[in-house]
């Protein structure tokens, strides 16, 4: 039986397979000249809308971003109250961990036109402005959200990435600000006492979003994140670099800087006021901070992709949750800034304390502190981008 | 092989038929052609594209797409830029290789020749950590080497670390990370050769009077060698690439090339460049495992 294998050694099977894959190698390069733009347009790629006769919707969001029933964990019952009253069966999904890594994700679909499989996503500002300008999102119907119409908080209509305010609806916003934890360390107040005091050092994180961790910077340095140049940009890229190199940065974080700033790892971080908040419910030792320069305000979006075939149904549930009651429960368990008008009101008969609490119902004071990054276009967002990364190490 | 028994042959004919022995010259290619599929469009596929992305014209962008235009130049910029985190990478992984060799060569020794019934248990016991995700166990290294844990208390307690000092964020807190998460894949290949390690051998050495030191140089090292070279390329390939540990237990100061690759993919949206620097890591990769083969000279592993 020997004799007829033996044509076929290890050594000249291997020989083969890397010759024959060289060979593919070369005429597949020669082949495959470049890739094609993910440009969409609004006539290059239409969607379908199947709502009247599929009584469903697939909304993607982030984790703990939904009121929870508190003896059970799988209720959510500002979603199970949509369910009801609509008849539209919702598909939840905690799947956005990270803008980069959901816009990775559902990438290689949106710029070739395909469905997701979503329906509605929730990204933050600028991601939600990097998928408008690909020309990703269907246009929403103003008209079948007449909630959203009468309740979106004044500040967050006609942002620069959505002039009509007709692709992207708040789901909730939030700051990004400083929080310490007073059980390991005593107050901070400034960004640049986050950046220099000696006995942080090593016990700080800072947050991998560029916009946010820069935007502070900018503000720390006196310059305005919603208009800055290239220059001021590389000058508060400086001031970061020098707490890398000082070593006072013990690493850049995602939501991830939150047990560890409850634990005492961290001592004081850069991070957003909703988890903070939520921290501060179980240690109240844990504290955000509003810096006295400044603080940047963000937003997560719904936006409804390309090709989702339910965007009437997407719509319905969008309306709901700009209903101040509804709004109110949220914003009661999330804790992030609550973007319905009306909703304080509301929020008086659940819980008078988080109805007075500037983090969730910020005043005008701290709103006047509050600053939206400037929206990037294509060239900026990679030249900056890469500037940060090459000094947050990767 | 009934039906290739029954194929009518002229009789009294001593020769084999020639058909069989077409068929059999096939029959190896047929068994190979389902994995070479997978293997050519899960692999081969991928790496061409991935090749071509790297010649991509670095002015490209997302929404214009890229052109190619053979921009070689990828290459050397890549690696101007990221050569720290790229011997880094080489580094850790080689520190943790040698942790690993030290902590793994004993004990799969022990669990192949000196474990007895206990063998299959101590088996499960080095496999059952990988019944949890990779991510789990990294995390829950961070809960072990915690600031505030009971790890760093003991070990400032002993004056091996300052009052101020951590093992979180630091180099040695991914090495260790590297070492423990790929510590199995070093382990069962060492303990597959091991196990076939005839006693007999061994006590025939110390008949010819050859120490245990000496015995065990002579003997149980090279007749464990298809295994130590399988084990310590599956543990340095995927530790080297790895960059988990570097982004959980380490800071910017500690990130491996892996780091950079997912961030120029995901963040910095550079695909020329992120796909450069994934073929340098493999050609890097590709030549030292050359290298240590033609060194350690073994057919049994190629």
């Amino acid at each position: 039986m020997r004799s007829p294998l033996r044509t076929l050694t290890r050594r000249g099977l291997l020989t083969g397979t890397v010759g024959s894959a060289a060979l593919l190698a070369t005429a597949g390069t020669l082949a495959g000249c470049g890739t094609k733009g993910a440009q969409q347009t609004e006539a290059g790629c239409k969607s379908e809308d199947l709502s009247a006769t599929e009584k469903k919707v697939a909304f993607s969001n982030w984790p703990q971003y939904m009121d929870t029933d508190e003896k059970d964990e799988s209720k959510r019952p500002t979603l199970d109250a949509f369910v009801a009253a609509s008849g539209i069966q919702v598909t939840y999904s905690e799947d956005v961990n990270d803008n980069n890594e959901f816009f990775g994700k559902v990438r290689n679909q949106l710029a070739g036109c395909q469905s997701t499989g979503r329906d509605i996503m929730v990204l933050t500002d600028w991601m939600a402005a990097r998928v408008i300008r690909l020309g990703w999102v269907q246009k929403l119907d103003k008209s079948k959200m007449p909630n959203v119409e009468a309740n979106l908080l004044q500040s967050l209509r006609g942002r620069s990435f959505d002039a009509e305010t007709q692709l992207a609806v708040p789901w909730q916003s939030g700051l990004a600000g400083l929080a310490y934890n007073a059980k390991v360390t005593k107050e901070i107040r400034t960004v640049d006492e986050l950046l220099t005091r000696p006995d942080l050092k090593g016990k700080v994180t800072v947050l991998s979003e560029m916009r946010d961790t820069i935007g502070l910077l900018l503000q720390s340095l006196g310059h305005d994140p919603a208009k800055f140049t290239s220059a001021q940009f590389d000058d508060a890229l400086n001031k970061l670099k020098k707490a890398v190199d000082s070593k006072q940065i013990r690493r850049f974080t995602g939501n991830d800087y939150a047990p560890d700033l409850a634990k005492g790892d961290i001592a004081a971080c850069i991070g957003w006021s909703g988890d903070v908040v939520q921290l501060g419910f179980d240690d109240e030792k844990i504290k955000f901070v509003v810096p006295e320069s400044g603080v940047m305000l963000w937003s997560d979006n719904m936006l409804v992709p390309n090709k989702a075939t339910h965007k009437a149904n997407a719509e319905a549930l969008m309306n709901h949750y700009y209903d101040p009651a509804v709004a109110a429960k949220l914003a009661a368990y999330v804790n992030y800034i609550c973007p319905v008008q009306g909703a304080q009101a509301e929020m008086e008969k659940i819980d008078p304390d988080l109805a007075t609490n500037p983090l969730i119902f910020p005043d005008d004071a701290m709103l006047s502190k509050a600053k939206v990054f400037m929206a990037l276009d294509e060239a900026q967002e990679k030249e900056y981008e890469t500037k940060f990364q090459q000094v947050i190490g990767a | 092989m009934s039906a290739l028994a029954h194929v009518p042959t002229s009789a009294g004919k001593p020769a084999p038929p020639p058909v069989r022995r077409g068929r059999n010259r096939l029959l190896p290619y047929l068994l190979l052609l389902p994995g070479a599929a997978w293997l050519l469009v899960f692999f081969a596929l991928p790496l061409v594209q991935l090749a071509s992305a790297s010649l991509y014209d670095p002015a490209g962008s997302l929404s214009t797409g890229y052109a190619m235009t053979w921009a070689f130049s990828n290459y050397p910029d890549a690696l101007q830029a990221y050569w720290p985190q790229f011997s880094r990478s080489f580094l850790y992984s080689a520190i943790a290789l040698v942790l690993a060799l030290l902590m793994g060569y004993p004990l799969a020794y022990a669990i192949a020749q000196k474990a007895g019934r206990w063998k299959n248990l101590l088996l499960v016991a080095v496999v059952a950590p990988m019944f949890t995700s990779f991510l789990v166990r990294t995390l829950a290294w961070k809960t072990i080497l915690s600031d505030n844990g009971a790890l760093v208390g003991l070990l400032r307690d002993v004056h091996l670390l300052g009052p101020d000092g951590r093992l979180l964020a630091t180099p040695i807190a991914v090495v260790l990370g590297l070492t423990y998460n790929f510590l199995p894949f070093l382990v069962l290949p060492l303990y597959a050769s091991l196990e076939r390690l005839d006693p007999r051998l061994l006590e025939a050495a110390s008949d010819l009077y050859a120490s245990p030191l000496r015995a065990f140089a002579k003997v149980t090292l090279p007749l464990s060698m298809p295994g130590l070279i399988a084990g310590t390329l599956l543990f340095f390939i995927p530790a080297t690439g790895d960059y988990i540990n570097a982004e959980l237990l380490g800071t910017p100061n500690e990130y491996m090339i892996g780091n950079v690759i997912d961030s120029a993919f995901l963040v910095r949206l550079d695909y020329p460049q992120g796909a450069a620097l994934s073929f340098l890591l493999m050609a890097a990769i590709l030549a030292i495992v050359f290298v240590y083969l033609r060194r350690a000279g073994t057919e049994e592993v190629l």
